[in-house]
């Protein structure tokens, strides 16, 4: 545990000692905003809620997540501060999650510095803040999803812009596997059961209702149990390729 | 318990490439050891497997008798290493990459900050501990990996290329603080820099194609130069062919040859006898000619015994072709 909350902070604290962290929460509080207010009409629907805030979370998280996660690992390899790493006396496991979670508590630091709209709604009408909480708390095990798969594929490559654009594409599928657009490419051919496992993947249907102020455990079973997988995975594509 | 480090039949095959072919060989405390051979050898492979950055094809590394792939976190402790070329976060400070250091060593609070200082003193970093890593010059990003490397006192010090990329003054630096450190601690650098070796290392291996083809102090290494021993003389080029035959008849002299010198005065000439080799050692022959000479009254302009130069021991052993056994 102790060598966790170390590893992360030290990552915590190189993102801030660059641009990057900035600019990606000024960037990711801008296009929250102007999504919400411009796109999912905000004003226009006239009800107490932060449905057309929370609704384009998903399609942000696919862009910004794998610009967090694409460094986790790819950076450590191409600079060579992972034989560094992984020759202190801390476990893989502790690495892997340290890491991750510090990638986490950053894309929480801005998920929460989001706070100004739900002040604003807040402000202008009576919402059920029961469901802004767990539509906050759906948002934050998503990205928490995305940023579990950009940190196996980060993993496998020291190149960043492949880690970004595999990680990108990756995400993508699990977003939209309830959707036809992935559905209909399986439906040829898979069984019925594989089409409906693929179907229940996506983030978009367990992150939808979430958002109707549901939280139903197994939703957050579905993206806990998807970062543990995805974790695990780092941690064996870790251990066979730290080297090469 | 002595024996420090010890690997037995250590290899690592990467696809069709066999790295390390077969590597047995053991340290003990207060020996500096000296890992010589041509870019691609094995050294860094080799170093890899001890530090349990990679694990081994076959064979077993083992530091203070515990075995470096069972017992990875423990083996970790005692070691510090440098990799090669010295990799930092370069986005931290000296400051703040040797504090992540000192606390993932186990080190808190007032007693990190101690590390830290002493560490940062030692290698002589203070000016700098608060600029980013990246806004350094090499030779200080070089002590910083260093420092990474020292900062828990470790038992077992391994470098991978320690004064690579140094310029004179920080490469005596670095192998004055390797000497200070030798006495309680066991320590393998590579190098590719035979001067290196004489300098620090108490022993010295050489390793080529992923095998150990050497293995002793420099001294030993040295006394298998071609030259090792010889005696060259430099007399007036008329005085040269008296000398030559009275030098074939000095015993123990076995040849004599010409050794012309770029720097040599007009109207000199420089010839070296090579000494009898036995069992591996050149005899001494020294006295021998001075004796000769006196007797002879030859005017001597210069004298003096070759040493052989490491460099071609080196090459004798690792050419490609007709690489001979030590």
């Amino acid at each position: 545990m102790r060598n966790i909350a170390i590893i992360a902070k030290r990552e915590l604290r190189s993102y801030f000692a660059t641009p990057l962290a900035y600019i990606f929460i000024v960037i990711f509080l801008a296009l929250t905003g102007a999504f919400a207010f411009f796109i999912g009409g905000f004003f226009t629907r006239e009800q107490a809620t932060l449905m057309s805030f929370f609704m384009y979370h998903p399609w942000l998280y696919l862009m910004l997540i794998p610009a967090i996660a694409m460094r986790l690992w790819a950076e450590e390899r191409k600079t060579g501060t992972i034989e560094i790493l992984m020759t202190l006396p801390v476990s893989t496991v502790e690495a892997v999650l340290g890491k991750y979670l510090a990638a986490w508590a950053f894309s929480g630091i801005a998920l929460a510095l989001t706070f100004p709209i739900w002040i604003t709604v807040n402000f202008l009408g009576n919402p059920d803040n029961g469901v802004i909480i767990a539509s906050y708390l759906g948002s934050f095990f998503m990205a928490g999803a995305f940023l579990a798969i950009g940190s196996c594929i980060s993993a496998m490559t020291k190149n960043q812009v492949i880690a970004f654009i595999v990680a990108a594409t990756v995400c993508f599928l699990f977003t939209m596997s309830g959707l036809d657009l992935v559905l209909n490419f399986f439906r040829g051919w898979a069984p019925e059961v594989v089409v409906r496992t693929i179907a229940s993947m996506s983030f978009l249907t367990h992150f939808s209702a979430v958002m109707k102020g549901v939280i139903d455990l197994r939703d957050l079973i579905f993206f806990s149990s998807l970062i543990a997988f995805w974790l695990f995975a780092s941690i064996i594509v870790i251990d066979l390729k730290k080297a090469s | 318990m002595t024996e420090k480090i010890s690997l037995k039949n250590l290899s690592k095959r990467f696809d069709a490439i066999l790295a390390v072919d077969d590597i047995t060989l053991s340290l003990n405390n207060g020996e500096v050891l000296g890992f010589l051979g041509p870019n691609g050898a094995g050294k860094s492979t080799t170093m890899r497997m001890l530090t349990g950055f990679i694990e081994p094809t076959s064979g077993t590394a083992e530091v203070c008798g515990l075995d470096v792939t069972r017992h990875p976190v423990e083996t970790k402790r005692r070691i510090g290493y440098l990799p090669e070329g010295a990799p930092t976060y370069g986005d931290m400070t000296p400051d703040s990459y040797l504090s992540f250091i000192a606390e993932i060593r186990g080190f808190d609070g007032a007693e990190k900050r101690l590390r830290v200082d002493a560490v940062a003193d030692k290698v002589d970093i203070r000016g700098v501990l608060r600029q980013p890593i990246d806004t350094l010059s090499k030779g200080f990003k070089r002590r910083v990996g260093l420092a990474q490397a020292m900062i828990h006192d470790p038992e077992i010090l391994i470098m991978d290329e320690p004064t690579d990329g140094l310029d004179p003054n920080q490469k005596h630096q670095v192998r004055a603080l390797i000497h200070e450190m030798a006495q309680d601690k066991a320590i393998i650098i590579s190098t590719h820099i035979l001067e290196e070796v004489e300098a620090v290392c108490s022993r010295a291996v050489i390793i080529a194609h992923g095998r150990l083809l050497a293995d002793g102090t420099p001294a030993d290494l040295l006394a298998q130069a071609p030259n090792h021993n010889a005696v060259v003389v430099t007399v007036d080029a008329n005085a040269a062919g008296a000398l030559r035959q009275n030098l074939e008849k000095v015993p123990g002299v076995a040849s004599v040859e010409d050794a012309p010198a770029p720097g040599l005065a007009e109207g000199k000439l420089r010839l070296r006898a090579k000494p009898e080799v036995h069992t591996g050692t050149g005899t001494d022959i020294g006295d021998a000619i001075g004796a000769m000479l006196r007797d002879k009254s030859i005017p001597v302009h210069e004298l003096f015994v070759e040493r052989g130069a490491l460099d071609d021991v080196f090459r004798q052993i690792t050419a490609p072709e007709g690489a001979s056994d030590a």
